[in-house]
């Protein structure tokens, strides 16, 4: 016991040392980086909660006034924050699964087509090239009363008629904004569910199925199991991305009919209203929301970044 | 730089125009309307040189017109238009899209009635907020009976001036309120439109009380940052002469904002002298949108309140005043 306990001792000093080695002068590379960093955001970041307790209107410059958190306190008592929460949650978690169920199957037509691969590869992946304000007008005018050909199309389902205004009721408008958010963002989401795919051992989808398994059971036993990583670094970047919403709403409705969010509400205080305080208050709050936000799929898909990047 | 009128106070209040010369600012007064140099004033100093100055009259087709029996030679209300085109089957286009034209066309029924949206307005924040008096409610009325009728168009929620003009161009076209340029909107695109369009005064609020149109336009003010601000404003004398207003309006559409720019002899090849006439006496009744520093939070609670208009109802006038007064003290997000 002892004779082998000795030396395994000894080999993990020795690693440590080298790791320490290498620890220091990783910090001395990144050191550096740093720093612009700090210059950059975090400057900002510590400015927008100086001025976040703070009553300060540009319009009314000479009445700056120290207040404390009772910015804080009118943003976290207001009935529209949490309505603009609500919906910015409603948009992130519709538009998240849905892109997550399409993204994987076009990630495994990506993965699997064997003719015209580029051509397919390239289709799926054009909505992403192009600008968000220009599909949210594209989506806009597709859904539009007087040019749009949704009305025309779709008729025939119950609800519909050529007069039906998207744009005039509160679910309606959701479903056009969340519409035009899905067809924008399912092909990054599925360019990241597909590199994890790549990542999939053929060899086990292979023994899977000399096993007898099912396409159905290769595919939740054995497929994405081993996706987990990918599938969270995927759904992130989506919810993270999908909870600053901002360029289709204010394109497709300027958040009338109840459909504003909190990028939204936000912006409306800084640059319309020119409420620096309690803007750079709600900005503090959007920023702390999207860390918890984070910590969250972290914490709920139990993976290990450092794991997801390939260096357990 | 230009400056939208509701927009003159916040900037002057904020200290960012440059000060007008004071013999300067007598001829730019004594040029312009009544109405124009109200909306560019700020604490009695005329802190930019009105340049053009809009107005809105009800443009109609005179076919729908004529099969309602309506008497367009006369003034007509809101109630009269709605009824007409109800029972012609056809639609009444205004701009109701939560928007600031939204706030344009509440604040000229509210004034068509003797009212205003706010008074004592150079108490900035402490304005008195009297968007619930008799006005109001009788604002209020006409907007929740255009909402309700079949005179409503299927995009009154989301309408601009835009769509506006092409519902008024449509098969379902029959009365609309909107801007000058209208005129020559349907000139190359629809000239059957053109050929059925009648203009009169905007309509009354109130039977038996003038209108109130409502009152838009551009000022031009100079930066109290600049570096070269006596050239400029030089360079804004010239550009808001009475001849360069002219020419603006020819090229535009956007009428001048003094009388004297009126003369300029290209709009009367483009426009009849009725039309010409019908906008001068619009532009002296017009009612500018309350002056305030503040405007853009009194509009956007207003409009907050007010929109969509399906949702307009007796209740929304004392609402709004709640709402309005709460965001000016900062009790409530807008």
């Amino acid at each position: 016991m002892s004779a082998t306990a000795v030396p395994t001792g000894k080999t993990t000093a020795r690693t440590s040392d080298r790791a320490a080695g290498e620890n220091r002068l990783g910090l001395k590379l990144v050191a550096p980086a740093v720093v612009v960093m700090l210059i950059v955001t975090a400057w900002p970041m510590i400015q927008a909660l100086y001025l976040s307790l703070f009553q300060y209107r540009l319009t009314a410059p000479d009445e700056k006034e120290f207040v404390g958190l009772a910015n804080y306190a009118s943003v976290l008592g207001d009935s529209l924050f949490w309505q603009d929460t609500f919906n910015t949650l409603l948009i992130m978690v519709v538009t998240v699964a849905v892109e997550l169920v399409i993204g994987f199957v076009f990630a495994m037509v990506m993965h699997r087509v064997i003719f015209a691969r580029g051509v397919i590869r390239t289709a799926i992946l054009i909505p992403y090239g192009i600008i968000t304000v220009v599909s949210a007008f594209a989506w806009q005018f597709t859904f539009s009363l007087s040019n749009g050909w949704v009305n025309s199309w779709f008729a025939w389902l119950p609800g519909i008629s050529s007069d039906t205004n998207w744009f005039g009721d509160h679910w309606p408008a959701m479903f056009a904004i969340m519409v035009s958010e899905i067809w924008k963002t399912t092909p990054f989401m599925s360019l990241l569910l597909l590199a994890g795919l790549s990542q999939v051992s053929e060899d086990m989808i292979e023994a899977a199925k000399v096993d007898g398994a099912t396409w159905w059971q290769r595919l939740w036993k054995v497929i994405l199991p081993n996706m987990r990583a990918a599938i969270m670094v995927a759904v992130l970047f989506r919810a993270l991305d999908a909870f600053r919403i901002f360029d289709n709403i204010f394109v497709m409705t300027r958040g009338a009919q109840d459909t504003e969010s909190s990028s939204f509400l936000t912006y409306r205080q800084v640059i319309e209203q020119f409420q620096l305080g309690l803007g750079s208050a709600l900005s503090v709050l959007l920023f702390l929301s999207v860390l918890l936000l984070a910590f969250s799929i972290v914490k709920l898909f139990r993976v290990d970044l450092a794991q997801a990047r390939g260096e357990g | 730089m230009s400056i939208d009128p509701p927009y003159t106070a916040e900037f002057a209040n904020a200290g960012y125009l440059a000060e007008l010369p004071e013999d300067m600012q007598q001829r730019l007064r004594d040029q312009a309307f009544e109405g124009a140099a109200a909306a560019a004033t700020w604490e009695d100093q005329l802190v930019v040189a009105p340049f053009w100055s809009n107005t809105q009259v009800l443009w109609y087709r005179k076919s729908v017109a004529q099969e309602a029996g309506l008497d367009m030679t006369q003034p007509v209300t809101w109630d009269q238009i709605i009824e007409a085109a109800s029972t012609t089957g056809k639609k009444v286009a205004v701009q109701s899209n939560k928007y600031e034209g939204y706030a344009v066309w509440i604040n000229a029924l509210v004034a068509g009635a003797g009212g205003e949206i706010a008074e004592n307005t150079e108490k900035g924040a402490d304005a008195t907020i009297t968007v619930d008096s008799e006005a109001g409610h009788e604002a209020a009325r006409v907007i929740e009976e255009l909402a309700h009728s079949e005179a409503a168009p299927a995009d009154l929620s989301v309408a601009q001036e835009g769509q506006a003009g092409a519902t008024f161009g449509s098969d379902v076209g029959g009365f609309m309120v909107n801007w000058t340029y209208i005129w020559t909107n349907y000139d190359d695109s629809q000239p059957e439109v053109k050929d059925d369009l009648g203009f009169a005064r905007y309509p009354r609020t109130v039977d038996g009380e003038d209108s109130r149109p409502p009152y838009g336009g551009i000022g031009i003010g100079v930066s109290a940052f600049s570096d070269h601000k006596e050239q400029a404003i030089e360079a804004l004398e010239c550009l808001t002469s009475p001849e360069s207003q002219g020419v603006n309006a020819d090229l535009t559409g956007n009428m001048p904002s003094s009388p004297a720019g009126y003369d300029y002899p290209a709009l009367k090849e483009t426009y009849p002298q009725e039309l010409l006439d019908l906008f001068q006496e619009s532009l002296e009744a017009a009612a500018p949108r309350t002056v305030s520093p503040y405007w853009s939070d009194i509009s956007g609670a207003l409009q907050s309140r007010f929109h969509p208009p399906s949702s307009v109802d007796d209740d929304t006038p004392d609402k709004a005043k709640k709402f309005i007064t709460d965001v000016l003290h900062q009790k409530d997000l807008l």
